[in-house]
């Protein structure tokens, strides 16, 4: 193997942005077919590697849950070529926790001859993401993202495999009424907080549209929203305090879920639990961070099943390479979105963006990770069958609550108060 | 609204709004002497929070006690760029100083990118999570009480520098009269000098407490450079008081402002009443009668 | 005819180099990647936008450092009708410039009502471009947040459709070039007008025009007015060529500071300062992408070493030389070089 071809190879690894010069140097001189040369040869190869523009947020507030997006990404490379799914090559684009570089970056990828995008991660990002797919006739796989929209706008291209806002939501009423029947404890009262982007504005209107048709047993009291770029959430926390809501009802990301346990703390503010439809309050990186105050929280989201084969190589893989790392949903969906992407690459024989896109839509795995029980996508490029969990963080790590069948322990409900914590 | 939420929401704006004036005070002390807009002003804060940041890595040590170093090593970079580079544009119309400053800023922002990344940063100090406890409802967050202490006493000292000292007197007489002051012999340029150093000291000492209560990252700037413009405008341009006082008006109508209507808006807020201020008076609450 | 006129002003040299200048945009096309065509096009815009904001300092006197208000008003506008009401562009542009000129006058009129000028006026502007980002981050009618979306499609893009703006990159390009050309013919127009003639001494000595009997007050309102339409147009563009709007990307101060640069750095008050500042810094800000690639692909650095701000560090100092050395800006000091212009005798 050339240099060059070891570079790019190691380049996947270490994930640098690939440049179109790099790129394209690269793949020349490692002599397979090049980005340039005519279009019958390259669509008539479906040996050659699929080159997979994989877009998350790698710097920016979002870097973290990013670069923990990527290493699901990383983990599925070598699983997927055991398993006999064709090659993959990874072209890394980072937009940088900004919209509006989300829709250049794409476009870049695509450019540069990617032929199947898979992101974004941030649902402003992948709304963006999305329409330059959608204009570029290049499918976009949907690692994570919940905003109704993105499957509701009639686009062609889009596949998600991931709830929506009120898919979200649905199971989360569901299972909040387990929880609170199981525990005995039902809060009269809720205070939702959220952050003011994308997916916090569309999972909170979720809610609230939901929420009188499921007959919770609770009244929504207070609705804060928050500056996803603001500077300190005490003024935000303080008036959740306020509210007199019973139990505490969030969606954020991982460092306001940071900033907001520590006001919490600090001000004593000691809800009757703390529950979360979205990322930050799962991730490995918050737990170090609040340490014991971290625990007791729980996320309502979409999780693996730990008892499906794939989920027990995933889980394998990841005890090897990051041992101090559990496997969440950042890593499990995103390696569901490269094995999307590979699936079809398969079925279609072909990396013309047509053939995919039908390939796409007629995605069918049952050996997956998810606790779906199977990925395959409705007419709108949605996954019907995405269900969600409950999960409690218990001393550094996720224990699965609900569903029953799943669970790996009792809940924790109402939390520990935070002075009497270990 | 209960009354201990809006008296634990003034307390907390206080507090913040007394750091927010250190900032501003960088400001005030650069505009008001040398009438330079440092729209790199963020920018030179953020310098000295991420000082503070590696020294607390490195060497355990809380950000307040970095503040002598801070302030040092930022004295010295302020002193060196206006007598080298800011110097030669202050004759300059307005718009090209602004446009030298917001490249200066660029590349302080990118520099600070390249050597700790643009991820969010916090310091996980061993008083992170306590508070302290007046009365039976009134709680005041430990590091906040220890920021606005520190910042108090900065203030103090600076304003202590520029009443009673002979340099910082020297320093108000070229403001107050620039040709009178070369006339007496001041050397008008070194004082110019010392100045932009004085209040990039004083960034780097706010940068260092503000590390306390916040986390750092490369694009935190510009928020806190309009901010310090709003505080100082609304507090009088030229004016320390001012500032402090426009710093405590600012944190603690945020707070206010957050609680009453959602804490989304509380920007608007003060930009609402930076409008109203330049429209109605534009001198400020404190300031001289500038035009 | 106005574009002949703009060739009045130039030497022999200078409109032998302005033809070439614009066989290579005209030519662009058809021999470059979509991505020098879209780099291009923005550049392009930008070089519009240059001029607008270029009025206002020159002739206003105003220094607006929140220019991106007007341009995104008129966005929104345009886009919402679009979106929502189904109105073509064509016809939404009317009420989408109007809303950037009313918003204009507004700031305007505030700022020489009030007497506020220099630094003050541009925190000014600041403060309301700020105050309407968030006031539009909580508007649910027009995305908020989430972002106001204009439907497009892959067949949308084959086409060449100007009424409903939508179609190939192409037209996209050559409009560009289109509404940059009006500009600045537009605005070499308005300078050899009595208008302008009026802007000049009001820019030279306002108090002595003022004692002529010039009325100070409407003449720079005018060209606050007309800077703030140009702008508008281009927000309309803006809206159709990216299809997609977010109050931060749209009304966010790096949005205005980027408007600002290229006049400042081609020079203010000129009339081809605008457009030789935009055609230098775009170049050159892809220029360091590229430079920095190289450098990290042909091993000179460690390829793992993650060099984000590099380039704008670079970038950066270039822009603070250009200010050290040459203060008036980049076309006055080509121009006494290599005579692209005649002299005025000013």
């Amino acid at each position: 193997m050339t240099d060059n071809a070891k570079k790019i190879k190691s380049e996947k690894k270490t994930g640098s942005t690939i440049s179109r010069r790099q790129f394209t140097t690269g793949v020349a001189a490692a002599g397979a077919v090049a980005s340039v040369g005519p279009w019958y040869i390259k669509n008539a190869r479906a040996a050659d590697p699929l080159k997979v523009g994989v877009l998350l947020p790698r710097s920016g507030g979002q870097a973290q849950i990013g670069i923990d997006c990527q290493r699901g990404a990383d983990a599925a490379l070598p699983i997927l070529k055991n398993l006999g799914y064709p090659e993959m090559k990874f072209m890394l684009a980072d937009f940088e926790t900004k919209v509006d570089i989300a829709r250049t970056q794409t476009a870049k990828l695509i450019d540069e001859g990617a032929q199947i995008i898979v992101g974004a991660f941030d649902s402003g990002a992948t709304m963006a993401a999305a329409q330059v797919c959608e204009q570029r006739n290049i499918p976009l796989v949907v690692n994570i993202a919940a905003v109704p929209k993105l499957t509701g706008m009639g686009l062609q291209w889009v596949f998600r495999n991931f709830p929506h806002g009120p898919m979200i939501v649905k199971d989360a009423f569901i299972n909040q009424k387990a929880l609170f029947s199981m525990t005995g404890h039902t809060p009269k009262t809720v205070t939702l907080m959220h952050v003011n982007d994308t997916f916090g504005s569309s999972l909170a209107g979720a809610l609230f549209k939901l929420a009188p048709k499921f007959k919770m047993p609770y009244k929504i009291v207070e609705k804060i929203s928050y500056d996803p770029y603001g500077r300190d959430l005490s003024a935000e926390v303080r008036k959740a305090k306020a509210s007199g809501g019973e139990a505490l009802w969030v969606v954020s990301r991982l460092n306001d879920a940071i900033m907001m346990t520590k006001e919490m703390v600090k001000q004593r503010f000691e809800p009757m639990g703390i529950m979360s439809t979205g990322p930050g309050w799962y991730d490995q990186e918050y737990m170090k961070a609040t340490g014991k105050f971290g625990d007791d929280v729980i996320s309502l989201v979409p999780w693996h099943d730990s008892n499906k084969p794939l989920s027990k190589t995933l889980e394998a893989y990841f005890a090897k390479h990051h041992p101090n790392r559990q496997v969440n949903p950042n890593h499990t969906y995103t390696f569901e979105g490269i094995m999307i992407a590979a699936d079809a690459y398969k079925r279609a024989g072909s990396n013309n963006a047509k053939a995919l896109q039908a390939a796409l839509r007629t995605t069918n795995i049952t050996n997956n990770v998810t606790t779906a029980e199977r990925i395959a996508f409705d007419k709108t490029g949605q996954n019907p069958h995405v269900k969600n969990s409950a999960v409690q963080n218990r001393g550094g790590k996720n224990l699965v609550i609900l569903p029953k069948s799943a669970a790996v322990a009792k809940p924790n409900w109402p939390m520990r108060p935070w002075r009497k914590r270990g | 609204m209960d009354f201990w939420t809006l008296a634990n929401a003034l307390a907390t704006g206080l507090l913040t709004g007394l750091v927010y004036g250190l900032s501003a005070l960088g400001l005030s002390v650069i505009f008001g002497v040398i009438r330079i807009v440092n729209f790199a002003h963020g920018e030179i804060m953020v310098m000295g929070m991420f000082f503070a940041l590696i020294m607390f890595r490195w060497l355990g040590l809380d950000p307040l006690l970095s503040i002598p170093l801070a302030a040092a090593i930022l004295f010295v970079f302020g002193y060196f760029l206006q007598s080298t580079v800011i110097s030669r544009v202050a004759h300059l119309p307005d718009h090209m100083q602004f446009l030298l400053l917001a490249a200066l800023a660029v590349m302080i922002v990118n520099a600070c990118l390249l050597i700790f990344g643009p991820d969010p940063q916090a310091i996980n100090i061993s008083y992170s999570f306590d508070s302290f406890d007046i009365g039976e409802n009134l709680i005041i967050d430990k590091s906040r009480a220890y920021a606005a202490i520190a910042a108090v006493a900065i203030s103090g000292l600076l304003l202590g520098f520029f009443k009673y000292s002979r340099t910082g007197k020297a320093i108000r007489a070229c403001a107050d009269n620039y040709l009178g002051a070369q006339v007496v012999g001041l050397k008008v340029s070194h004082l110019y000098a010392l100045t932009f150093g004085i209040g990039a000291a004083v960034l780097g000492a706010a940068g260092c407490v503000l590390l306390l209560l916040i986390e750092v990252h490369p694009y935190l700037a510009p928020g806190y450079t309009l901010l310090a413009f709003v505080i100082v405008i609304i507090g009088g341009l030229g004016s320390m008081t001012g500032a402090l006082v426009g710093g405590i008006l600012i944190g603690m109508s945020e707070a206010l402002a957050a609680i009453i209507f959602q804490p989304s808006m509380k920007s608007a807020f003060s930009f609402g009443l930076l409008i109203l201020v330049l429209l109605l008076r534009p001198q400020g609450l404190m300031g001289k009668s500038v035009k | 005819m106005m574009g002949l006129n703009l060739l009045a002003d130039l030497t022999l040299r200078g409109r032998i180099c302005l033809l070439i200048f614009l066989a290579i945009l005209i030519s662009l096309p058809f021999w470059s990647s979509s991505y020098i065509i879209s780099v291009t096009t923005i550049t392009l815009y930008l070089a519009i936008l240059g001029q607008s904001w270029n009025l206002m300092l020159g002739f206003a006197g105003l220094l607006s450092l929140g220019h991106a208000l007007f341009v995104g008003v008129s966005a929104y506008m345009a886009a919402y009708l679009f979106s929502v009401l189904g109105l073509p562009p064509v016809i939404g542009i009317f009420p989408a410039v109007a809303l950037a000129v009313l918003i204009g006058m507004l700031i305007g009129y505030l700022g020489f009502r009030f007497s506020i000028g220099g630094v003050y006026f541009a925190l000014l502007t600041i403060a309301f471009a700020e105050l309407v980002r968030i006031m539009v981050d909580h508007m649910g009618l027009i995305g908020g947040t989430e972002g106001l979306f204009l439907q497009v499609t892959e067949a949308d893009r084959q086409g060449f459709d100007l009424i409903n703006l939508r179609g190939h990159p192409w037209m996209f390009y050559y409009l560009a070039m289109l509404l940059a050309f009006l500009t600045l013919a537009g605005c070499r127009t308005l300078l050899k007008s009595k208008l302008g003639y009026y802007w000049q001494a009001i820019r030279d000595d306002q108090d002595a025009a003022q004692a002529l009997g010039i009325n100070v007050f409407r003449y720079k309102m005018y060209a606050v007015m007309y800077s703030s339409g140009i702008a508008g147009v281009a927000g309309v563009f803006y809206a159709f060529y990216q299809n997609s709007l977010f109050p931060e990307s749209v009304f966010g101060i790096e949005r205005s500071i980027e408007i600002s640069l290229g006049p400042i750095v081609g020079g203010v008050g000129s009339l081809f300062g605008p457009v030789l500042g935009a055609f230098i810094l775009t170049p050159l800000g892809e220029g360091l992408t590229e430079f920095t690639d190289y450098l990290q692909s042909s091993g000179l650095i460690d390829p793992k070493l993650k060099l984000n701000g590099l380039k704008l560090l670079i970038w950066g100092l270039v822009v603070a030389l250009i200010v050290l050395f040459k203060p008036a800006g980049i076309w006055p000091w080509l121009n006494e070089k290599l005579g692209f212009s005649r002299k005025e005798g000013e």
